[in-house]
């Protein structure tokens, strides 16, 4: 029973990671180049708002009959997963990046920095810890959503739950809950601490 | 110390703020640009470093057009002190003074004896203040800080936005006598309301109203101008 709770810890763990981990690498740039275009911004964030307003278990329904990245499966659950944690990752980028004081921009501009540069040196480093807010919270919503995954067989803790919950077995639901609610508390403490100390420098 | 550049401006138009500006600033002068809120000498200067471009007419530094100019190499080249400091919150004073040097590929250990020696003579030693950051500096050591890296790799041009508006009239009084100690082998813009301050820092001083220059003459001669709004400027700058 302890090897079946550690080994869909794990599962729920990489389930998890490399949805936030796909979701940072589209996520990050998507909102960088919102914040350059305001009105695209505008429709892309609308977008991305959309598809996190879809309830969970039916953007697995969706997503089960579409081709290639569809069916039944951790596949689905992590499409699905990246989809959530698309949008607090593009937001807080977007915002990051638009609260940079005005005036240290204009500074960078007057000394030369070409637009990359600007980028890397100045925008980005001052939008840190309002961007790893947002994967924060991409993170601990992320944990949740997997654990309804595995209602498509997407695997993970959720596993558990739903069996316990068919066999009305409270220990087996336990098994699955205790544990998620664990690592969404401590996804949660890491990722704020880790966002104290970027706004610390 | 760098070598002065002059600077042009020839019909220049900024519609709806500027004019049809003509201005000749020659290599190394000291001037400044009066004026009240909004009367255009902000824009004017900010079309030296191409922070904004002209709707017409043409902006020359030694003679060269600006709009065929490789701008991110002229920024290099120009210093730029603006009221606020604009320092990087999440660089050290270090690190900020070395920004420019670092883009022009300086080597480290010129960047370091160059930051010791115009913090030294900006009365922040490095080994002090090199490492601390912005936020827990004073404002009057927050603005030498931003004078010592506008000014570490021996600009060109100087321009000046109001850089001691916001601080108390002792600070100021200090840090405008290190300025003017400092200053050589460059040329200044710079932006005040201030008739004192433009005495004391410059040798020329244009008076801008409406988007136009109304007066540009020697800073001796300016009190003496008849013009109103030249006694108005006088006449805010007494005790």
């Amino acid at each position: 029973m302890t090897a079946d709770i550690l080994r869909a810890t794990g599962q729920h763990i990489v389930i998890v990671a490399v949805s936030v981990g796909i979701a940072i690498l589209i996520g990050v740039p998507l909102g960088i180049w919102c914040a350059r275009r305001a009105r695209a911004g505008r429709v892309m964030l609308r977008l991305v708002d959309a598809i996190q307003t879809i309830p969970s278990l039916a953007l697995f329904g969706l997503l089960i009959p579409v081709p290639f990245i569809g069916g039944i499966g951790m596949r689905t659950a992590i499409v699905a997963l990246i989809l959530y944690s698309l949008l607090p990752i593009v937001r807080n980028t977007l915002t990051g990046i638009r609260g940079v004081d005005p005036v240290v921009l204009d500074a960078g501009v007057a000394m030369g920095l070409t637009d990359q540069q600007l980028l890397r040196e100045v925008e980005l480093p001052l939008a840190m810890p309002v961007i790893v807010a947002g994967i924060r919270i991409a993170t601990v919503v992320g944990i949740g959503v997997a654990t309804i995954a595995a209602a498509i067989g997407g695997g993970g803790l959720g596993v558990f739950i739903f069996r316990g919950v068919a066999m009305v077995d409270t220990r087996l639901m336990l098994a699955g809950a205790i544990p998620a609610a664990m690592l969404a508390l401590g996804a949660d403490v890491v990722l704020t601490l880790l966002e104290r100390h970027l706004i610390k420098g | 110390m760098g070598v002065a550049a002059s600077v042009d401006f020839r019909s220049v138009s900024v519609e709806p703020i500027l004019h049809d500006i003509d201005l000749h600033i020659g290599a190394g002068e000291a001037v400044a640009f009066i004026g009240r809120s909004g009367a255009g000498k902000t824009t004017t200067l900010r079309l030296v470093n191409g922070l904004v471009k002209p709707t017409s007419g043409e902006v020359f530094v030694d003679g060269a057009p600006l709009s065929s100019a490789d701008l991110i190499a002229l920024r290099r080249r120009t210093g730029y002190i603006i009221q606020g400091s604009g320092l990087f919150p999440h660089r050290t004073v270090y690190r900020n003074i070395a920004t420019v040097p670092r883009l022009l590929g300086w080597p480290d250990s010129q960047i370091r004896a160059a930051a010791e020696e115009i913090l030294a003579k900006l009365d922040l030693p490095l080994g002090k203040f090199g490492d601390r950051y912005p936020r827990s500096l004073s404002g009057g050591e927050q603005q030498r800080v931003g004078i010592a890296r506008a000014m570490i790799a021996n600009p060109s041009i100087l321009l000046c936005d109001e850089p001691f508006g916001a601080l108390d009239p002792i600070v100021r009084r200090d840090l405008q006598d290190a300025f003017v100690a400092l200053r050589s082998g460059v040329t200044i813009i710079f932006v005040t309301h201030d008739v004192a301050e433009a005495l004391h820092v410059t040798q020329r001083i244009v008076l801008f109203d409406g988007g136009r220059v109304v007066v540009d003459c020697p800073a001796a001669q300016f009190p003496a101008q008849r013009l109103p709004l030249v006694q108005h400027f006088v006449e805010a700058a007494r005790i």
